[in-house]
């Protein structure tokens, strides 16, 4: 390399040469470099001078798959960008650190250390990579504030955590991944005028489970309508075991519920469908007819494989013991989704289905415990788990709805003891019990299902505080075990009710005005002023419970029955109730908040600590800092737009 | 070709003794890495002319990009690139193709004009081209034209690799009917090794694409220790 830095001097003599005779030398402006790197961030923010001056200081570097591109502890000279291709990066222990691709920056980590190598590079298709040298990079930094800040957040965070909120392209990326991107199996179908026998020989003969049903009314040439399925288990239950001629039409005895997905749907959304029913084979429709069928199997390529795995064991245990056992691999899970750039609705869906998972499994062997129960039930979660924005651990708020025919006197132990086995082995899953005692080992909280509907009638009529906070958390529900159509039925109830009643809903957003944004004046952080959590803020109480309290209350306004503040915010929006553009605003400050909280979770349980939700400014990135306050503005905006909305002494639209 | 399998550093020995110009015999003293020199260790300089056409004898040079690099590092920061005037007027086809006008051509100096500091950019190292004929035949025809002597210099063709490489992994039914082996424009030969889609035609640009090519086709077909001897023409 001697000859090159040789070189190097010559060639910059011969310029002062030329030019004092008066030569006109161009120095070479390499346009591809200048015109790549201001498409990509931090460049991006540089003007066009910069770019040009740090263009032709760059060094190109062609490295082909598979090879070393940088070395733990060897010395570091540039800060590189990704022209063409992909890396990874690896901790020192050689576990995957992240994985980069086209115009991605790494090896500023080692740079800002102590210009070693921190995280070794490979290769991990050719890749074309420019290189920034180091005294070029320090310059920028020290000329260009945004170029600096770019740099000092990634330090602090780690890039793959800022990637989960900047929601940057990535083929991988568990959110952008459509369902009709995916190989699909051919679907299987039989009319619905066909007989058992047959459909039994066409199940028999492609050596599958599970047979869709669809409309033969449909005129020829037109693709059929998906109208049932019928399960080897539907053949047992609902043929042999009843004595049905197999000649019937297999109309007769098919499902007709059947949970199908449309092929727009992202990868995660099937996931978490075929999770939370608990089926293997998913059929895809476009337009109601089915165009194919996703099996458990071929997503675990794609998904977050951790969290497959967890809850497909969960259904294995055949103790809380071991339950408990499992449950250690929880924050693994958690940690391990934040690093593969899961959203938070991912997360929250992905813990949710856990928490879920956990209910189901303890609600079974409480049932094989106990025996079947007298009467029918269902079993109701409450809260962040209902909403799916439950993050890692969450008290465990719950209740039971039981079938109009139940009797205290003959029932009522019955479901005290199951209510009692699940709680215990939820609480030795480590989700706390609720101090509220809003949980179904509180009698109060066992209730018919038109005791219910009476408790919630009242809440709605007399807006009490006491009716307020228990609509906060009762409103916000969801059937995990039993008949769980009542749940929805529940849902229905409580929504048709309150959209009417102007004085309820005013009552609710006074109500949801209660916790305020930490913002000062000036828009500085109010931080807590003592006690043990001095000098951080509660983003959750003071960051994503206003924001979903909001939510909450415009969602009762437009009779939305959704229960995810997201897909709530989605109903509100088409309902035209926001100003232009805050409806985004809102959805995008509650991913914001959300996911910094759930990083400072990550990382509590990354170090062994306790996971809280009080985050203290100061250990964030002026990036994340910036950000929040941007985020905890549009919290503050909307509750201005909810206390004038919804003042009772302007009439509502 | 006519120093193939020819011994270059004792050849330009020859020439510096030859040459009558200053700056060519400056040129041809500078030397030359041998050809055992490990290609990881020899200095180059990727190399790109823009020509009023294609032929050497009437078409003239307008512009001239250069990148000097190693195996492992391209060093844009010494890039060089030169307009220089051709004595006869530009015609609308090439002006079509490199985006170079009248105007711009008008206030660029002659060629001889820039010689010293192109011939010092490229001492002691091995020009690297994509198609040796343009580079090499052109500021041939350039200097035989203003000195009254050509230059001569050993090149690595990157079209040339790619062609035996193409041509390696034909079958002899292929190579027997004279089938086309595959593209070997720039940005064809790009291509195969996943390199990006650079804006062709402009010779800074062309000379860094070329350098990259280089590094991918000694990375996909060659090693390290390779000597410069299996590569220069």
């Amino acid at each position: 390399m001697t000859q090159a830095g040789e070189f190097a001097a010559n060639l910059t003599l011969t310029f002062i040469n030329s030019s004092q005779t008066g030569i006109d030398i161009v120095h070479a402006e390499q346009l591809e470099i200048s015109g790549f790197l201001e498409k990509n961030p931090p460049f991006d923010e540089l003007s066009q001078e910069a770019l040009k001056e740090l263009a032709q200081q760059v060094e190109v570097a062609y490295y082909r798959a598979g090879s070393n591109i940088l070395n733990f502890a060897e010395p570091l000279q540039n800060l590189y960008v990704i022209r063409r291709g992909a890396v990874e990066t690896y901790r020192r222990s050689g576990e995957l650190y992240n994985r980069l691709s086209d115009g991605d920056v790494f090896g500023q980590m080692g740079l800002l250390m102590n210009q070693r190598v921190r995280f070794p590079v490979k290769a991990i298709e050719d890749t074309l990579v420019y290189c920034i040298p180091f005294e070029q990079f320090r310059d920028y930094c020290d000329r260009y504030e945004t170029f600096a800040d770019f740099f000092e957040s990634e330090s602090e965070s780690s890039s793959v955590l800022r990637k989960a909120v900047s929601a940057q392209h990535d083929n991988n990326d568990l959110t952008t991944v459509q369902v009709k991107g995916l190989m699909l199996r051919e679907p299987i179908m039989i009319p619905n005028r066909a007989s058992i026998r047959e459909a039994a020989e066409v199940m028999t003969a492609n050596h599958i489970s599970s047979l869709l049903v669809v409309n033969q009314d449909q005129s020829a040439g037109n693709s059929a309508e998906l109208v049932g399925i019928i399960t080897d288990r539907d053949l047992r239950e609902r043929v042999l075991a009843r004595g049905i001629d197999p000649a019937t039409s297999v109309d007769r005895v098919m499902s007709n519920q059947i949970i199908t997905l449309d092929d727009n749907a992202y990868v995660f959304e099937a996931t978490l469908l075929m999770l939370r029913h608990n089926i293997h084979h998913l059929p895809i429709v476009q337009r109601q007819k089915p165009v194919g069928v996703l099996a458990l199997s071929d997503l675990m390529r794609h998904e977050s494989k951790s969290s497959i795995l967890l809850v497909r064991s969960i259904f294995k245990m055949s103790s809380i013991e071991e339950l408990k056992i499992h449950a250690g691999q929880l924050p693994a899970v958690f940690v391990r989704m934040v690093k593969e750039d899961a959203n938070s609705h991912m997360i929250g869906s992905a813990m949710a289905v856990i928490g879920r998972s956990f209910k189901q499994r303890l609600l079974e062997l409480a049932e094989e415990q106990f025996g079947p129960p007298p009467v029918d039930y269902c079993f109701l979660a409450l809260g962040s788990m209902a909403r799916d924005e439950q993050l890692i651990y969450t008290d465990q708020d719950n209740a039971m709805v039981l079938d109009d025919n139940y009797r205290e006197a003959d029932h009522g132990a019955y479901f005290s003891q199951v209510a009692k086995f699940v709680s215990d082995g939820l609480a030795a899953c480590g989700y706390a019990y609720c101090d509220g005692e809003v949980m179904a080992t509180n009698p109060k909280w066992r209730m018919t299902l038109s005791g219910w509907k009476q408790h919630f009638s009242n809440w709605i009529d007399e807006a009490s505080p006491q009716a307020l906070l228990n609509s906060n958390i009762f409103f916000d529900l969801d059937g995990v075990w039993g008949r769980t159509g009542w749940a929805t039925d529940l849902r229905r109830f409580i929504t048709h009710k309150s959209k009417k009643n102007r004085k309820f809903l005013a009552s609710m957003a006074r109500n949801a005005l209660n916790r305020t944004p930490p913002l000062g004046f000036f828009k500085e952080f109010v931080l807590e002023k003592d006690g043990q959590h001095k000098d951080s803020m509660n983003l959750k109480r003071r960051g994503t419970a206003p924001l979903t309290d909001i939510i909450r209350v415009h969602a009762l306004a437009v009779g939305s029955v959704a229960v995810n503040s997201f897909e709530r915010l989605e109903d509100v929006i088409a309902a035209d109730l926001l100003p232009e553009g805050k409806g985004t605003d809102m959805s995008d400050a509650l991913e914001y908040i959300s996911i910094v909280r759930i990083r400072h979770q990550a990382k509590q349980i990354e170090a062994g600590e306790v996971v809280d939700n009080n985050v203290r400014p100061r250990h964030l990135t002026s990036f994340d800092r910036r950000n929040l306050k941007e985020a905890f503005q549009v919290v503050s905006s909307a509750q201005n737009f909810l206390k004038y909305r919804y003042n009772s002494n302007i009439p509502m639209k | 070709m006519k120093a193939r399998n020819q011994d270059w550093p004792a050849y330009f020995d020859q020439l510096a003794i030859k040459s009558q110009d200053h700056r060519l015999h400056r040129y041809y003293t500078g030397g030359l890495v041998s050809g055992d020199t490990a290609i990881v260790n020899t200095p180059m300089v990727a190399m790109d002319f823009e020509t009023t056409g294609m032929n050497a004898d009437t078409d003239e040079i307008v512009s001239i990009g250069l990148v000097p690099f190693s195996l492992h590092h391209i060093f844009c920061r010494e890039s060089a690139h030169w307009l220089v005037k051709p004595k006869q007027a530009l015609t609308e086809g090439s002006v079509v193709i490199h985006g170079i006008t009248h105007s711009d051509i008008n206030a660029a100096p002659d060629l001889e004009a820039i010689l010293e500091a192109l011939l010092t950019a490229i001492a002691g190292r091995i020009p690297v081209v994509h198609y040796r004929h343009i580079e090499r035949e052109f500021l041939a025809q350039a200097l035989l034209d203003r000195l009254g002597e050509p230059i001569t210099f050993p090149v690595i063709d990157t079209m040339a690799i790619e062609y035996n490489v193409l041509r390696c992994r034909q079958g002899l039914v292929d190579r027997l009917l004279k089938r086309s082996p595959g593209g070997l424009r720039l940005g064809d030969c790009r291509e195969r090794y996943g390199l990006p889609n650079y804006h062709a035609h402009h010779a800074p640009t062309d000379a860094l694409a070329t350098a990259e090519l280089l590094q991918a086709q000694i990375a996909y077909h060659f090693s390290e220790n390779t000597p410069l001897s299996e590569l220069w023409l």
